[in-house]
């Protein structure tokens, strides 16, 4: 009896559609729980990276000899004894499991390598010395050490105490005449460069023009050579400028002892910055992140990308997308208006939009490859003969650049954009049609004046949709336009201000370059959770920001669609 | 409450033909639009049979029957609404004041702003009143804020609507009541000043104080429109036409007088119809 009723129970529960109700929920919430997790990853690992932990000091004494250890504590684990005796550390045999510490000790030029594992066993108490420092050199990485003195031009400015804060106020200057310098290097002379090519390429096109007759080109050329004089000359100002600079910066040095007892001395110019971390109070310690954090987000790289800012990487990856919208947008409305309200529709129209869903389901590379075969080579190409053939076989724009890079993502998220508009204009209502049509309204009026103004949201769900595939993307790209490193933004304060044929960073190939081409990955995985974090977050903001708009304009055209 | 208003509670009793005449007499120049032999194609299907219909200038013609009979197909052949679907094909002839109006040579924009349509389901764009009712000018190239302005009050007042919503013309149509959207879209039809008025039903969707707003603005119009309007209302089209038609599966079956056809129909089909004996 009492078995007949529960299975009864059990069937009533199926009908009533308990199940799947349970199944739905489960489903969601796993998603959700992925993409928190995802997101809280990235986030743990990447803002991690800026903060300061204690320099930490202690001695190994695995091995013959004492060693002095000087760093900061990464990661530590728990292993198997087994897998520590495998990589040649000595374990009592007794010992299972070992705690081992990996510590990030910097001095890459003077010891080889910057981090190195220790056995928790084998290492003596911590102490964390106050003279302890951390400097963030332009080369070579951090270095560790306690600090002796500070220098200027050789004679000891500062022992002791003093010493560290000597140190900052010394830092600030030197750092303000490596800023002015890589101004002057960047801006100045690369302008004074620019002007320099451009008079070659002037003096390459009056050669190529034929019907010049020798006295008349010859005053043509003494004019420009005039002028590449007077560059030369504002150059030599400039790199005597820079020189002075460079030559006032490396004034100052500091003296420190490292852990295995040698005294070096480093010149303030090589150092970004300096940290005490063991005198810094947590105040402190919150400043000193939101400076490492705003160079992250601000500065150049440094050292192949592992070390110095993502700005470039950003910058590129943000132009990139804005130029591809403003391609794909009326390239994708056009033909979606085209298709749905003016082509005939029957078998043709049919197997355009199945190609043009099926565009959508190419693998991106294989656009990477079309788009250097025919945005590159051939058009590029084509533009170089016919625009530019002064320049030649330098290329203008028959290399990778950003417009091609551009042009090849808008290519990729056309068919987004043209399922998304086609899908709005056939949800706008057959009523307003005719309402239109019935006053005198020809198609074209119908056309623009309501139905084209109603699926802007529509057009902006597309577009949404094709930014965020295309901000992620990045195999096709380094095909066509993305480099490791492009030390100009693409963008100056001369006209045409922004420049198409220069090859963008990008954040997506900058996380690959950085995370699998990097010479020390051990010290740039930070940096990769880092600059994935700041990409998922460039992606949201820029769909936020296209949410936004859209909502405003659902609100201005509300209901029309119910 | 004035002469027509009574006349609407009335219903349709015996007395509400009373002192209205017979004016099936036609001479040629109270004819607006003239069917001829009218044939109607969906694809295969054919949707009107020899339709033969002449409708009379400045009066109210409604035409009834049972749901398909293809009487709002009729009404849209009058401004070639028709069109726009692909598979419909049209024999025959339809002359606007002695116009074939499915010539080549016709300019649909141009007939469709002398034959203007109102539709069953209210379709306000989702613009504001103003620029609901100026939407027709502007198409025909009207810039002035002044005659705009002069216009959309006009057709606003015409259309009763005008005391409702003059303090808020700039508000969305889509904030409006379904009776209010209906008018305003009957004063968006009739800002354009056109000659003839389709209305598909346009009642059916309103409830029946609006219904009679909407009944005694056609009693109003007719003064300058010729207004033709399809209902599933019997005592609608008593009360608001001159003349009414009856169709049956796409036929035209009886055409006259209303207070004929309401009275002592000719055909033994429209009696039953009339009288709910059809089905």
């Amino acid at each position: 009896m009492s078995k007949d009723k529960a299975t009864g129970n059990i069937r009533t529960w199926f009908k009533g559609g308990d199940p799947w109700i349970w199944l739905i929920g489960g489903a969601v919430s796993i998603s959700v729980v992925m993409v928190l997790g995802l997101l809280l990853l990235i986030a743990a690992r990447g803002l991690g990276h800026f903060w300061q932990p204690p320099i930490v000091e202690t001695y190994n004494t695995q091995g013959a000899q004492v060693e002095r250890v000087l760093g900061t504590i990464r990661q530590s684990e728990t292993v198997t004894a087994q897998s520590v005796r495998e990589a040649g550390y000595e374990v009592p045999l007794e010992q299972e499991l070992v705690t081992r510490y990996l510590f990030k000790l910097g001095n890459r030029d003077i010891t080889g390598s910057d981090f190195q594992w220790y056995i928790a066993d084998n290492l003596q108490e911590f102490r964390y010395p106050e003279t302890a420092v951390q400097l963030e050199r332009r080369e070579w990485g951090d270095f560790f050490g306690y600090l002796l003195r500070v220098k200027e031009a050789g004679e000891t400015v500062a022992e002791g105490d003093q010493a560290f804060e000597v140190l900052q106020e010394r830092l600030d200057r030197s750092n303000d005449l490596a800023r002015q310098a890589i101004h002057l290097e960047r801006y100045d002379i690369g302008a004074l460069n620019r002007s320099i090519e451009q008079a070659r390429l002037e003096r390459r096109r009056i050669e190529m023009i034929d019907a010049l007759d020798g006295a008349e080109r010859q005053t043509q050329f003494d004019e420009i050579e005039a002028r590449v004089a007077g560059y030369n000359a504002e150059y030599e100002v400039l790199r005597q400028e820079l020189e002075e600079l460079r030559r006032s910066a490396r004034r100052d040095s500091l003296v420190a002892e490292t852990s295995g007892g040698r005294e070096v001395e480093i010149v303030l110019a090589d150092v970004v910055r300096a940290s005490a971390a063991n005198q810094m109070s947590t105040g402190d310690k919150i400043v000193e992140y939101g400076h490492r954090f705003w160079d992250f987000m601000s500065g150049y790289p440094r050292e192949a990308n592992t070390e110095g800012g993502i700005f470039p990487a950003i910058f590129g990856t943000v132009i990139m997308v804005l130029i591809m919208s403003v391609v794909v947008t009326p390239f994708g409305v056009l033909a979606a208006i085209y298709l749905r309200e003016y082509a005939k529709q029957g078998p043709i129209t049919r197997i355009v939009r199945i190609s043009v869903n099926n565009l959508a389901g190419v693998p991106s590379i294989v656009f990477g490859v079309f788009g250097l075969g025919f945005f590159v080579y051939f058009l590029g190409g084509n533009i170089d003969q016919l625009f530019y053939p002064e320049a030649l076989p330098a290329p203008t724009f028959g290399s990778p650049a950003l417009i091609w890079a551009s042009l090849t993502l808008a290519l990729l998220t056309l068919p987004v954009v043209i399922v998304s508009t086609e899908e709005g204009l056939t949800r706008i209502p057959r009523s307003l049609r005719e309402g239109s049509l019935a006053l005198g309204a020809t198609k074209s009026e119908t056309l623009w004046k309501v139905i084209v103004p109603l699926s802007t949201p529509a057009m902006m769900t597309g577009l949404i949709l094709a930014v965020a595939r295309a901000a992620g993307e990045v195999a096709p790209l380094m095909l066509v336009g993305v480099v490791k490193l492009a030390p100009n933004l693409p963008v100056s304060t001369e006209p045409p201000f922004i420049h198409l044929d220069q090859r963008i960073m990008h954040l997506g190939f900058h996380i690959y370059d950085v995370g699998f081409q990097s010479p020390n990955v051990e010290a740039a995985r930070p940096l990769v959770y880092a600059t994935a974090l700041v990409l998922v977050m460039l992606i949201l903001v820029l769909n936020l920001t296209a949410i936004a708009i859209r909502n405003r304009l659902r609100e201005k055209y509300k209901s029309a669609g119910e | 409450m004035n002469e027509q208003q009574q006349s609407l509670t009335h219903g349709m009793g015996a007395g509400m033909f009373e002192g209205r005449k017979s004016t099936l007499s036609l001479s040629r120049e109270d004819i607006t639009i003239q069917v001829k032999d009218l044939n109607l194609f969906y694809g295969k299907d054919q949707a009107l049979k020899n339709v033969n219909l002449q409708i009379p200038s400045k009066r109210v013609t409604a035409f009834i029957g049972p749901s398909g009979c293809g009487k709002s197909t009729l009404l849209r052949c009058f401004n070639r609404m028709n069109d726009l679907i692909d598979i419909c094909r049209i024999e025959g002839a339809i002359e606007l004041e002695g116009r074939e109006i499915y010539d080549a040579s016709v300019d649909v924009p141009e007939l469709r702003r002398r034959v203007g349509m109102v539709f069953q389901k209210p379709n306000p764009f989702p613009k504001s009143i103003y620029e609901n009712i100026a939407y027709g000018l502007r198409l025909q190239g009207v810039k002035s804020r002044r005659k705009l302005d002069q216009v959309v009050e006009q057709a606003l007042r015409r259309a009763a609507l005008w005391d409702e919503v003059k303090d808020r013309l700039g508000d969305n149509a889509l904030g409006l009541s379904g009776g209010q959207q209906q008018r305003l879209v009957i004063a968006r039809a009739i800002a354009i000043e056109p000659e003839v008025l389709l209305l598909d039903e346009p009642a059916s969707a309103l409830d029946p104080i609006s219904t009679a707003k909407i009944e005694e603005l056609i009693y109003e119009l007719k003064e300058e429109y010729t207004i033709m309007i399809v209902t599933h209302n019997m005592q609608q089209a008593a009360r608001v036409s001159d003349y009414t038609a009856y169709m049956y599966m796409g036929e035209m079956i009886e055409f006259g007088d209303t207070v004929k056809v309401f009275t002592n129909p000719s055909q033994k089909a429209t009696e039953d119809y009339i009288t709910g004996r059809y089905g």
